[in-house]
């Protein structure tokens, strides 16, 4: 049976891509963001390797734009395609998918209630590359299969955290009922606080946030009831992203253990963080 | 957070945050062409025409006088309040050559170098910052 091993919280920043990808992760305003990576790359080589990672990300106005808005969409193809944002695609590997655990995860998440949008083609952004590359380095390949699921968090009203924590949790039911023995992990992305619009923009509030890692492990399922006003007030518009984590968080079950945690401020105009955690039943 | 039943209630509380416009319903709609337009900019032929007349490009498309002149003057909160999406508005600062920090940072009224710098020092405070009625 599928199982899923553990769960990954990562910003996905786009600086980092960039710096990755023009070799600067040892200049000294990026080394300390890259560092806290280390062990996560480590682990996951020799211990974790999963075959499959489902990514909860963001779009950010690259494939979806206004004329359709997703609230959850899963990945079911074969392959993905890297956006060109602007300054032509990453020069990173393409996105190799999972379509039989994909579809197997679609339908069960319908038949459970939870509404998916399907799509066969897309190219995804830097939210779903720049956590591949934080922790799997310079590959030829990934040696990973990727089932993107993207939320939209930009066009309110996003998601409710405690939806999100339920979807982790449908999750991990439709994922448990897969034939096929295979090691699959969680990850949520984005945040954490950060603004990058209007005259508060480069809000950052370290505290809350860290309250935020504290509470993804144990046994508390707090974090499903944080209404999104708090996240706007408290760790700035964008913020918002961190309901992400929720499914992710969602999908370990009752309880947690962090393995390893990093944050840094600031990586250009956000707050990084980064928790790897794994489910204690 | 689970149900909300009073939308109405949901987003009034999303003007009390200083300095920050919410991208609600309202402004997504009052923005689409506005935010598609920007998307436009994704493709490089697009940009060449832009750049070439800028005026001329704005005119293809169904905006508002206001936003057109907002996009000329790259005023970028006067952009948020006529719907435009920071995600959306970032291809026009792109197109400029501009980084999210050079753009982000003439939102808040500070220079580049003062910006910068208030991110390296641990960025913008949250105390004050929370609430225009409570004051936090």
């Amino acid at each position: 049976m599928a199982r899923i091993t553990a769960g990954i919280g990562c910003s996905h920043v786009p600086v980092l891509g960039f710096a990755h990808d023009h070799k600067k992760t040892q200049e000294p305003i990026f080394k300390p963001a890259f560092d806290g990576f280390d062990w996560t790359r480590k682990w996951m080589k020799e211990e974790a390797k999963p075959d499959v990672v489902i990514l909860v990300y963001n779009d950010h106005a690259s494939f979806f734009d206004m004329k359709i808005i997703p609230t959850f969409a899963i990945g079911c193809g074969e392959r993905f395609g890297i956006c060109d944002e602007g300054f032509g695609p990453r020069p990173v590997p393409d996105v190799e998918g999972s379509p039989d655990l994909a579809w197997h995860i679609a339908q069960s998440l319908i038949l459970d209630e939870f509404d998916m949008t399907i799509v066969n083609e897309m190219d995804v952004d830097h939210g779903l590359t720049v956590p591949l590359t934080m922790m799997y380095g310079d590959v030829p390949e990934w040696p990973v299969k990727v089932i993107p699921l993207a939320v939209n968090v930009v066009t309110y009203p996003p998601p409710s955290g405690n939806r999100c924590w339920a979807l982790g949790e449908a999750i991990a039911r439709a994922v448990a009922s897969f034939p096929e023995d295979l090691n699959v992990q969680v990850w949520g992305t984005g945040g954490m606080s950060h603004q990058l619009q209007g005259p508060r923009a480069g809000l950052i509030n370290a505290e809350w946030d860290n309250r935020f890692l504290d509470k993804l492990t144990g046994d508390t399922d707090e974090l499903r009831m944080i209404e999104h006003v708090e996240y706007l007030r408290e760790t700035g518009s964008e913020g918002i992203e961190m309901v992400m984590w929720l499914i992710m968080r969602g999908a370990l079950g009752k309880a947690t253990k962090a393995l390893h945690r990093h944050y840094h401020v600031p990586v250009s105009n956000t707050a990084l963080g980064h928790i790897v955690l794994e489910p204690t039943g | 957070m689970t149900r909300v039943t009073d939308v109405a209630s949901y987003l009034a509380e999303f003007d009390d945050i200083p300095g920050t416009r919410v991208f609600i319903a309202k402004r997504a709609r009052a923005g689409y062409h506005l935010n598609q337009f920007a998307m436009s900019l994704m493709k490089p032929e697009n940009r060449e025409r832009f750049k070439a007349d800028e005026r001329a490009y704005l005119d293809e498309w169904p905006m508002s006088e206001e936003q057109k002149e907002a996009l000329l003057a790259r005023d970028y909160n006067r952009l948020l309040d006529l719907g435009g999406n920071v995600y959306f508005l970032a291809k026009v600062f792109s197109t400029d050559g501009l980084s999210f920090v050079q753009a982000v940072s003439t939102m808040t009224g500070m220079s580049v170098e003062e910006y910068q710098a208030m991110m390296v020092g641990g960025g913008r405070s949250p105390e004050g910052a929370r609430s225009i009625k409570d004051k936090t």
